[in-house]
């Protein structure tokens, strides 16, 4: 039986009717037309889809979208403002931080959180920050520069 | 990977939660990092979800008689970072710390983790080195009951029918006992290979307490209470003897990542890291 949620995504409150079983991920891409979050295992590993719950990453694949009545959740679709990458986006593009670009948006939104619990990241710490997010292309070099690169910016 | 249908429920308070866990059909729902994979998986297939995230008090962190007194839906994120828990008790803050990734230490909760008894989950081994209790709660009243007579086998515990993990005691650590929590992780899950936590205590240069917690090597974790008594009264020289009798009796789990006989040999090489490092943060 299908139940009301009311929920903020990337600033806009709606209501909506889903099945308790529908996966945040299915709701966010299929209901919602956001597809920026991705599915790539559907397993809880590759973080591919990871966006932030009430401003915790979480992975989206491994949550119901019941769980997120009441809260506030941001996809990479909501990071930019007003035509204007969000640091870290302009970031992974000026330094390379992406191959195929699959991986890229939870890199992206999983960096978001670790800049917000520790601004000047070790090399070693945003190795540990970004484990939970898979890159198949195995750019992670890159996408570490990425993030010491939006670190420095972020921090100006 | 869509799971079976089922009711959802978000009580608002402990009550209301305790009389929908009477039915049996239902499960509790904290973190999810463990449950919602599985339902997907179909390997766990519950009639009714009852999301204890709206159950106030289940996340809080206090110091009371000695103790930490530890809500069950305290996420491993607020366990590793919580200043209160890194001071009073660091080896669970290490603990948690070590599990699985941001992602999941920002949903996964201690309560979950213990309810769901995984023998491979890095709490185990340090609540049993911390001689730590579980207090459960039921329409009937509550009860407390030690961490070794909870964790009864593989993913099986002492929770009754309609029983719910509340609330985790661990006791405050003294000043100068060292702790720490080594483990060989399996690279792709994150889960103990083997995992040794090691809590040591010394007086006028003798260890006078030692409580060693394993996970990951057997069915069950459990506390190496041989290596213990080899290191108690002594003062730590001999850390790799001590902790080569650290599988001994214990009926070694077997898999594609690794052999019986390698993990009992992981276990022993962590353990000494463990020992040794706990030794050197001792004072």
């Amino acid at each position: 039986m299908k139940q009301s949620i009311t929920l903020t995504i990337n600033g806009t409150k709606s209501t909506h009717e889903v099945e308790p079983r529908l996966l945040l991920i299915h709701f966010l891409r299929d209901s919602m037309g956001l597809t920026g979050p991705h599915i790539g295992c559907e397993t809880s590993i590759c973080g591919a889809c990871t966006v932030a719950v009430d401003g915790k990453a979480v992975k989206s694949c491994a949550m119901f979208a019941i769980q997120a009545d009441g809260r506030d959740v941001v996809t990479i679709e909501g990071l930019a403002s007003n035509g204007k990458l969000h640091p870290i986006q302009d970031a992974f593009w000026e330094e390379h931080g992406l191959q195929c670009g699959y991986c890229t948006p939870g890199m992206i939104m999983t960096s978001r959180q670790l800049l917000e619990r520790n601004p000047k990241p070790s090399e070693t710490e945003i190795r540990h920050g970004i484990e939970g997010n898979l890159c198949r292309c195995t750019g992670y070099q890159n996408i570490v520069n990425a993030v010491k690169s939006a670190a420095q910016k972020m921090g100006v | 990977m869509i799971a079976q249908n089922f009711a959802y429920a978000a009580p608002s308070n402990l009550a209301e939660a305790l009389k929908l866990l009477a039915d049996p059909g239902a499960k509790v729902l904290a973190g999810g990092m463990s449950l919602i994979p599985m339902m997907k998986l179909r390997l766990a297939a519950p009639e009714t979800l009852v999301d204890l995230r709206r159950v106030p008090g289940l996340n809080s962190i206090r110091e009371e008689g000695g103790r930490l007194r530890i809500g069950a839906m305290v996420t491993h994120y607020e366990l590793e970072s919580t200043p209160l828990v890194r001071a009073k008790c660091p080896l669970l803050a290490e603990a948690a710390a070590n599990i699985g990734d941001v992602q999941v230490r920002n949903m996964g909760t201690l309560g979950g983790s213990v309810a769901h008894a995984d023998p491979a989950a890095d709490y185990p081994a340090s609540l049993r080195a911390l001689e730590a209790t579980v207090t459960l709660a039921s329409a009937s009243g509550e009860r407390t009951v030690a961490i070794a007579d909870f964790l009864i086998d593989t993913f099986t515990t002492a929770l009754e029918p309609g029983e719910l993990v509340v609330e985790i005691g661990v006791p405050i650590e003294a000043s100068g006992t060292g702790v720490s929590y080594k483990k060989c992780l399996q690279p792709a899950s994150g889960f103990a290979l083997v995992g040794v936590a090691a809590r040591i205590a010394k007086t006028a240069g003798k260890i006078t307490l030692a409580r060693i917690g394993v996970t990951g090597l057997s069915g069950n974790s459990y506390r190496a209470t041989g290596v213990e008594r080899k290191l108690e009264g002594t003062t730590g020289a001999d850390i790799a003897s001590a902790a080569g009798g650290i599988a001994d009796g214990i009926d070694a789990n077997s898999d594609i990542h690794a052999s019986a006989d390698y993990r009992r040999h992981l276990a022993r090489v962590y353990a000494s890291r463990a020992i040794t490092e706990a030794l050197a943060r001792a004072q």
